[in-house]
Parts: structure tokens; sequence; C-alpha cells
């Protein structure tokens, strides 16, 4: 080597693998964190609207309306949810994150007639009093699953999986089974929770419509019943979902968080967001179901334009999970040296599994919990909704759409030949939709 | 949550046990204490049955149910939430007594897939047999089965009490919580895997145990609570008979020595 020639980073071995290799060396245990795919995949970034111009009218701005309203699950129940936006706030539970974190997601999500949803753990008194829609997560390991909550939610989402990991149960390290949370999920405090994968009492989609029917049965079919899915086979799974009688259907792609995964599961199982975003609206146009039973797309909902994009593509919602973390005050700068202290660095923390977080939220220590507080928080979360909102608004009447569910997938370009061959949409510049010939 | 009387266009009221059950117009006769409510299910859905169980009154108005010709319908009686009995002649499907509060079913033939599903309180009683997963994640009340349970019994189980009069399934009591499950049979593959706090008795044999589930020692206290299930559960077994199991209690939190367990 001589004394000029610069060092070459291997592509194979690059330092991060190595760094892996070491660590799995060292502790003989896989990499566990929270948060989702890391990966450069395919997103709604690699599309652009295209707006209105000779052929298209657009609206006034600041003068015509951009309606935002959704209504999901009228399909059967008596009582669907009625929302002014279509940012939802997507299932994280208490235990993943504080009691006061879960409140804060409550008023944000009310302040914005927008849902909530509670997650593994059950429903806690602060988020149900803070929720005016609580979405009643109905998952295998039936952790605080009780008739009393079950009738006191606004929707029951039975979770078949989830975007992080399609196919894994849900988990929970011991350090964040306090008393109440342990009390909540009938365990012994301090022990690393591992939920089941697969629900306890139906298996496939005719046990999931039977399934269906006793829920619908208990709540007097007053409430919608959705059913969360993780994008993996996603065709499929929605046509199964919607032949089963959901009312609405949950995707959660690769992007989506966890509270506590293997990262190899986080980073090699599903697939991202916008490639089964069309699968899924494909699945129930061919079924005369697409705005019957309603979509609601979640994993790496970022902003307006996400949002947007997820509109055009035909979603009737989304749903936000890191994003409405990072609003209360996820990874703030200002705690920059504390998360150095953890090993991490604002903007880079992920350890959600360990219950350190300097912010208060995905912690069940008290000290740490009382440094949010829920009703700054949920200001917070309840603005950057409105910011999504109105940046959907200003690019949906640059396309000249009167209500953000009029935004259509003729509306998008994408920028590489993968997004075009995912979201079915023609390359910039060209008509070529890869897969559609010419 | 509506009145019973609200909710009656489908279910006659009134008619007398004995009485050959035909789909007649609604009786505005109040029943007495002696008179279930009749309901026949060849001629009434299983919605307009759950209504009226779910009625605000009807533990004052009805509290006695008789549902004759199941038929194997799912969701009978599902999600009750009041002092009533109910008395179900012949076979049923999916999730009968599903969630159940309070109340006490009987299913006088074999029951499907969950009897008894996440249970809170109340008893639900099977005078046949029991598809898998009976009282799948239950946390509380009383499943006696007085034939066999198939596989999963007490999946998830989360403090309920179960007393099987025959054998289980493989993989029963896995992932249980709290509770316990009585098995006068034998048990199937895999008894209590992945066990937490729940204690399991069997009187038979036990083809194979799950992880981290151990044969325990039976103490007083232990013959005093099994002689109380079986009391409890009216099967007449001899307690001395039984062998307790539970969780050694070694898995509940990861260590890389444990890998080959799971």
């Amino acid at each position: 080597m001589t004394e000029h020639q610069p060092l070459r980073e291997s592509a194979t071995f690059d330092r991060a693998t190595i760094a892996e290799i070491q660590r799995a060396a060292e502790t003989g245990i896989y990499d566990i964190r929270g948060g989702g795919a890391k990966r450069a995949v395919p997103h709604f970034d690699d599309l652009l609207f295209l707006g209105a111009s000779m052929s298209r009218y657009p609206l006034e701005g600041y003068r015509e309306r951009c309606d935002t309203d959704v209504v999901l699950g009228a399909r059967h129940a008596t009582y669907p949810l009625h929302l002014s936006t279509p940012v939802t706030i997507a299932g994280m539970s208490f235990g993943a994150l504080s009691g006061r974190a879960k409140e804060a997601l409550g008023r944000g999500a009310s302040e914005v007639n927008t849902s909530t949803t509670t997650g593994d753990g059950g429903m806690t008194p602060e988020e149900r009093g803070q929720s005016k829609h609580l979405v009643y997560q109905y998952l295998p390991s039936r952790y605080g699953m009780n008739p009393d909550d079950l009738r006191q939610a606004d929707a029951i989402e039975v979770v078949l999986g989830q975007g992080a990991k399609p196919g894994g149960g849900g988990m929970l390290l011991g350090q964040k089974i306090t008393e109440r949370v342990a009390g909540m999920r009938t365990l012994p405090m301090g022990v690393d929770q591992r939920s089941a994968c697969r629900h306890p009492d139906w298996t496939g989609p005719d046990d999931l419509e039977i399934k269906i029917g006793e829920l619908r049965e208990i709540t007097d079919w007053e409430k919608p019943v959705y059913v969360k899915i993780g994008a993996s086979r996603t065709y499929y799974d929605v046509k199964l979902a919607a032949k089963a009688g959901a009312d609405v259907i949950v995707l959660d792609g690769m992007q989506g968080g966890t509270a506590a995964t293997q990262n190899v599961f986080i980073e090699h199982v599903g697939i991202p967001t916008l490639a089964a975003l069309p699968q899924a609206v494909q699945a129930l146009q061919e079924e005369g179901l697409h705005r019957t039973v309603q979509l609601v797309v979640s994993g790496g909902i970022r902003n307006g334009a996400d949002l947007a994009k997820c509109m055009a593509l035909g979603a009737d919602a989304v749903a936000i999970g890191t994003a409405a973390l990072i609003a209360l005050g996820d990874n703030a700068p200002e705690r920059d040296a504390e998360y150095r202290a953890l090993g991490s660095a604002a903007g880079y923390y992920d350890d959600w599994q360990e219950g350190r977080d300097p912010a208060g939220i995905t912690t069940q220590d008290d000290e740490l919990a009382a440094r949010l507080d829920p009703v700054q928080g949920g200001r917070r979360l309840a603005n950057f909704i409105r910011v999504m909102t109105m940046e959907a608004q200003v690019i949906a009447r640059a396309c000249g759409k009167a209500h953000l569910h009029h935004l259509e997938p003729e509306d998008l370009v994408a920028l590489t030949i993968e997004a075009a061959a995912m979201a079915r949409v023609p390359l910039a510049g060209t008509s070529w939709i890869p897969g559609r010939g010419l | 949550m509506a009145a019973l009387s609200d909710v009656l266009v489908d279910v006659p009221v009134g008619i007398p046990a004995d009485a050959e059950p035909t789909p007649a117009e609604p009786t505005p006769a109040e029943p007495t204490a002696a008179e279930p409510t009749v309901v026949d299910l060849a001629t009434t859905d299983v919605r307009a049955l759950n209504r009226a169980l779910h009625a605000a009154d009807v533990a004052q108005t009805s509290p006695r149910w008789r549902v004759v010709r199941p038929d194997g319908r799912h969701s009978i009686a599902v999600g009750l939430d009041a002092e009533v009995q109910v008395q179900i002649d012949g076979h049923v499907g999916y999730y009968c007594a599903g969630m159940n509060k309070t109340a006490d079913v009987v299913v006088d033939g074999n029951a499907g897939v969950g009897v008894a599903e996440n249970m809170m309180s109340g008893t639900v009683r099977v005078r046949g047999n029991a598809s898998q997963s009976a009282a799948a994640t239950a946390h509380g009340g009383l499943l006696v089965v007085e034939g066999s349970a198939a596989a999963r019994c007490g999946i998830s189980m989360k403090g309920v009490d179960i007393v099987v009069g025959g054998d289980v399934g493989h993989m029963s009591a896995f992932m249980g919580q709290a509770g316990r499950l009585v098995v006068c049979g034998d048990a199937g593959h895999a008894l209590g895997d992945s066990l937490y706090e729940a204690r399991l008795y069997v009187a038979g044999s036990v083809r194979s145990l799950g992880a981290d589930c151990v044969e325990k020692e039976v103490r007083a206290e232990h013959l005093a609570e099994l002689t109380d299930l079986l009391a409890a559960a009216g099967i007449d077994a001899d307690p001395t008979t039984f062998r307790r199991y539970g969780s050694a209690r070694s898995l509940y939190n990861f260590h890389v020595d444990n890998a080959s367990a799971y």
C-alpha cells in the first residue's frame, strides 16, 4: 500500500456490516431495535404530481374549497367514523409508549377530529378519555382484551400483522414490563414479553369471517371492523380480508415502525408501502369494493406529499406512527447530549425497546415519562396533522381537485423505473408504465 | 342499550320450556322465573337472539333462556353481560358464549372452535366435546367440558378455570398466563408450551411437555384447589390421582443459552 492510496470500504462488508458481525459475535443475540426499515426502498419521494395546466383547471389556493373529510367503516357498521382529515394515528401500545404519550396522541388526534388507535396491551383510561375516535386493536396476544373496552371503542381493528414484521408477533422487553403494564397484560413483571404471531382461535380467511361475525355480534353491529395487514402478499390478503367482511383494511408497509423487533426482521421481511398500495387498490377494485371498503395506508408516511400520493393511488386515509412520535418530541435535537450518552444521537435514536427514551415517550420510567407534557404534545401533534393536511390540499388544488379523494393515478408520474413499476404510473416524461407495455 | 321489549320483534317470549317450538308471534305475556324464553334458531336468526340477550333489562325481564335447534350456528350467546341462564339444546359452532360475563351458559351438545373465548366471568358448560381453542385467552369464570377438548384448550388463558372431563389435544395451555386447567383424562403433545403462571393438573398421561413446562410437587394447597375445582365442575374424580405442571420460568427473559429451547 502506498502512502497516498485512499482507504477503500467494501460494498459488501461495509462498516455497518462489520460492526454487526462483531456485535453478534460478542453477544450471541440478534439486534433488537425500534422504528421501521432504514434501508433505502422505492418510496413516495420517487413520485411527482402533474400540476394542472391546459388540460386541467387548478383551484384557487385560498379561495376554493378542497375538502379533506373521510368516512371509515360504513360498509356494515351502524356508526362509522366521520373524520375531518384522512391522517389517523396508527396503533401503538401503552407499554411501548408511556401513558402520557398515549394521552398526548389522543389529545392531538381529537383536536383535529381524527382517530387514534390502541396497541398490544389494551386500552388505558387516559387514552379513551382523550380520544374522540378510538380504534381498539384485537391482536393475537389479546392482552387486556375485554368486552367492556370493546363496547366503548369506536372501531375494532383485527391485527394480522404489521409492516415492520409481517408474520411476527409483538415484543416488549422486560425493562418496560412494569407493574401497571404487567397487570394490564396478566404477565409477571419484568418478563421479556413475546406475543403470539397467530391468533389463538382462528386461522385463515374463512375463520376470520366467523371471527368478524362474532365481534359484530358482541357489539351489536355498531362498530366498524378493520383488518390490519403487514404488506407482503398484499393483493391476496386484501381480497381475503374484504371477503371476510372487513369494513376497513389497514395496510402497513415495511417502513412502518415497531416498538421492538429484530433488526433482521425489520429490514428483510415485507415490501415497501409504495409497492403494496397499488396491489391493494387493484384487489378492491376487482371485487367492486374500492371506496366501499376503505383503505388506510401506513408505513413511512411523513408529510402532506406522502398523504396526497397515497390518496392519488387510491387510499382513503393514512395512518402515522413514527411521524407522530417525532411530532411529540422524539429525537428532538435539544436532547442530543442525552441521546449521545445512550450511544446514539438526536435523529438516530431507535432503541425504543430499552425504555430509556430521553424524550419520555417510549418509556415506562415515571421520571422520564414526566418530561412529556401531554397537553403540549397533543398540540404539537395537532399542528403536525394540520400541516400535513394543508400540504395535501395545496397539491390537490394544484391538480384541480376539490377533495383529496379526487386525486388519481393520472395525476402522478415516477422518477425511477422501479417506482413507476410499483406505483403503476408512467415514468416522468414518458408514457411508459413498466409491465404494461408502451 | 335497548330494553328487551324493544327487541322482541323476532324473539318469542314466555313459551313454556316443554312446548313445541314454533315461529310464533311475539307474546306480550311476561315470563315467570319458571318459564324460560325459548328461541328456535331454525326460525330466528342469531342476531335477534343476541340482540335480545344484550337488552339492558334482560336479567330482570327474562333471566332464563332456552335455545333450540342451534344446528352448529356460530356466535350463539356471545357478549353476554347479565345474570342470565342460557340452555342450548344441540351442537353449536364457533365462539359460543364468547367474551361471556356473568351469565351461565350450558351447551347440551358439542361446541365448535373457541367456546367461551376470552370469557371474563360466569360459567360455560359443554356436555359433549369441545373443538380447539376452548376458553382461549379467557380471563375468568369457569369452563367445564364434560367430554374431551381438542387442541389448544386454554391457549393464552389469562385467569379462567377450565375443567375437562376427558382428554385435551396438543398445545393445550400454550402461553397460559394465569388460571387453572384440570384434565381428568390425557393431555396431548407439548402441554403448557411457553407457560407463564397458569397451573395445570392432569390425571392421565401427558404425551409430552412443551418448552419450559415442568412437573411440580402437589402440595396441600394444590389438592385443596383441585378438590374445589372438581366440585365446582360437578365432576367426580379423585384429586389425589392428578399431577401438577407449571412453568420452570427459565425462558421468561432472553438468554443466548436458551436459544435451542425455542
